[in-house]
């Protein structure tokens, strides 16, 4: 309401005899108001400070950390420490800083991307759209899925990856990634899906028929909301794991995060806190990248214009 | 274009029974309407024939084909939704060309239907449109060239003009019936609008609760409804209907309704057999054939009553008159209207030949 001054042509002076004010009673702040913002300041630098404090050290040279003022700004910004992390740091006897363990969780990310999305939304597309036998028990098997705790089936996982040759490399990281996350993705695409009008649905049903077609000119061009949520949920999710990197990546396939946890916890010598706050802010920078980058992509109405307005 | 029928069918969802035992063909190019209120089964027989749900029983034929166990796209019908069902990420040329697609056409001839299609409905400027661009007519049209395309030898259509204004659908109600005209396509049409019925079709079937209440022409569905559910589904304002019992006096039949009004009933066509004395029975009075003026010998009634409400909408007049508890509609022209006043008395009859009589504990026609 307070933007009604700005849509009212500005009042001239042969204008000013037609045009009437309406003087508003200007809004107030009230207390309740003041209790939420203060609320919301304190949670806001309950997450600043430590990440301020991430940010200074990892431009600070080790002498200055020694003084032990963590708050104060870099005397001498210095980028050493970036530089070290990425490509000196030892984790355990190799000391080649954390390219490699990027590396792998660049190839460890792609073909999980790639197959967990792809498999769930056509899955949940014939679950939605198409009549599945026994879809109700399927979901219902699907939900609870979603809620074993990995540790429970973690064991019978290893088996079955080193049964399938699999154990100790990229792929079988992969693997588990998508074969966990698809009963969520699944539901997810599946509740998306069953939005589209049933109108829509049977049209394209009438003038084509064609199972893959329908879903490939149709529907996947009407998902374009549902499939950046989930990319960034993926993204987040693979990038960030370190249980499944660890248990089932081995020594030569370990991700970022693996390396990163390898890296800071040294138990002998000096801790080179500059670098290790370095590598900690390159390890989550990649997921950020990927979440300013596809928050501009959000489009409105996945049916506009399909159904009467 | 071949004719449609519906042999035996039943459809149940679950345990509750939506269509038991239905029996419905028609001839091809014909232009059916399938008429009745919500939840009569209309939408879901329009859907059986489409094949987006399957029969519980029964048989359906499309010329001397058994299409029951055929796929949709299988089955030679385009179909024009209540909603549209515009692809919404296609423009309005793809939209025409992905109602083509399970038809496998070269592309000249793909090109060739779409670009007959565009100028028939005057979509030629809109072609590189998306759906979101388009007003709700132009959606409408661009959802019957998407039926038209397909040269399909049944065209169906669920309740097409419902989500327009009047004004368009009054243009779209004739734009559709002179596409029938050109074309000949064999149509089945489902609305619950009287209007569009009796304007577009050649053949109406009333449903209510499942079943068939009649079946006809038009007129045959005005002038001589079946059944009280169809005298008073048909016409608006709805046709009079007033108890009464029959009265045989010498070999002259006449009812007596309450007020003792007295319906001379000679000279009407009966369906079945007379009635016996004393048989309870409804008389239906349309409200345009009402004549204002003193009785003459072919009336069969004469009703003196006062006007309790008059509504003009310029092009004619109903009046309402209280009789007992009843009113009775009227149709007048409109300047006579205007000189009425509420509460002044008016003689009003009724030729015995436009009486439809109903037999008040079955509810069919006599």
């Amino acid at each position: 309401m307070s933007d009604i001054a700005t849509v009212r042509p500005p009042v001239t002076a042969t204008e000013a005899s037609v045009e009437v004010m309406f003087p508003r009673a200007k809004k107030r702040i009230r207390g309740r108001s003041i209790a939420v913002l203060v609320f919301l300041t304190m949670a806001a630098l309950f997450f600043c400070v430590p990440l301020y404090v991430l940010v200074v050290t990892s431009f600070k040279s080790m002498d200055q950390i020694r003084e032990g003022a963590i708050f104060s700004l870099p005397r001498q910004w210095t980028i050493e420490p970036w530089i070290y992390a990425w490509s000196q740091a030892c984790s355990g006897i190799t000391c080649t800083g954390l390219r490699g363990g990027f590396w792998n969780s660049v190839a460890i990310l792609f073909p999980s991307l790639i197959a967990s999305i792809s498999l769930s939304a056509v899955t949940g597309y014939a679950l939605a759209l198409w009549n599945v036998r026994w879809t109700g028990a399927f979901l219902f098997l699907l939900f609870l899925c979603a809620f074993v705790p990995f540790q429970i089936i973690m064991y019978p996982l290893i088996v079955i990856t080193v049964g399938m040759g699999i154990y100790g490399t990229l792929w079988a990281v992969a693997f588990i990634h998508t074969v966990l996350s698809m009963p969520v993705l699944t539901l997810i695409f599946r509740n998306y899906y069953k939005d589209i009008p049933a109108d829509l649905t049977k049209a394209a049903i009438m003038d084509s028929g064609s199972f893959w077609q329908i879903f490939v000119e149709i529907i996947l061009p009407m998902s374009g909301n549902i499939l950046i949520v989930v990319l960034i949920m993926q993204v987040t999710h693979i990038w960030n794991d370190y249980l499944i990197g660890v248990t089932f990546g081995g020594l030569g396939a370990a991700p970022m995060t693996v390396n990163l946890a390898n890296m800071v916890t040294v138990s002998t010598g000096t801790v080179a806190y500059n670098a290790n706050m370095a590598a900690a802010l390159l390890t989550a920078i990649p997921p950020l990248f990927i979440y300013f980058l596809l928050g501009k992509f959000f489009v409105q109405g996945i049916a506009a214009g399909a159904i009467k307005g | 274009m071949p004719s449609v029928s519906f042999e035996h069918i039943v459809k149940k969802y679950g345990e509750v029974k939506v269509l038991s035992g239905l029996n419905l063909a028609i001839d091809h190019s014909d232009f059916l309407v399938l008429l009745g209120p919500s939840g009569c089964g209309k939408t879901t027989l329009l859907n059986l024939l489409a094949g987006l749900v399957d029969v519980s029983s029964g048989r359906i034929m499309i010329g001397a084909r058994d299409v029951t166990e055929l796929d949709p796209k299988d089955r030679g019908l385009a179909m024009v939704f209540q909603s549209y069902a515009l692809y919404p990420t296609k423009t309005v040329e793809g939209n025409l060309r992905f109602g083509l697609s399970a038809l496998k056409l070269p592309r000249e001839e793909a090109d060739r239907r779409i670009k007959w299609a565009a100028s028939l409905l005057q979509l030629e400027a809109l072609m590189g449109r998306k759906p979101a661009q388009l007003s709700g007519g132009q959606r409408q049209r661009v959802a019957i060239g998407r039926a038209l395309v397909k040269h399909a030898d049944v065209l169906l259509f669920d309740e097409p003009l419902s989500n327009l204004d009047a004004k368009l659908r009054t243009e779209m109600r004739l734009e559709i019936k002179k596409l029938h005209e050109e074309l000949k396509p064999t149509v089945v049409y489902v609305t619950h609008d009287q209007i569009e019925a009796m304007t577009m079709a050649t053949k109406i079937a009333v449903m209510n609760g499942g079943e068939i209440q009649q079946f006809g022409t038009p007129d045959e569905v005005y002038e001589q409804p079946a059944n009280l559910f169809v005298a008073g589904f048909i016409g608006s304002p709805a046709m009079n209907l007033i108890e009464a019992s029959a009265v045989w006096d010498g070999e002259r039949l006449s009812a007596i309704a309450a007020d003792g009004l007295h319906f001379d009933l000679s000279g009407y066509d009966y369906c079945t057999r007379h009635p016996s004395q004393d048989q309870p029975i409804i008389i239906g009075m349309r409200p345009e054939h009402f004549v204002i003026g003193e009785p003459s010998s072919s009336a069969a009634c004469s009703l003196q009553l006062p006007v309790r409400i008059v509504e003009r909408t310029g092009s004619d007049a109903i009046l309402s008159l209280s009789f007992g508890s009843l009113l009775i509609a009227v149709r007048i022209e409109p300047d006579r209207a205007a000189r009425l006043k509420v509460g002044e008395l008016v003689t009003v009859t009724y030729p015995r030949t436009k009486l439809n009589l109903f037999d008040a504990q079955s509810g069919r026609r006599l």
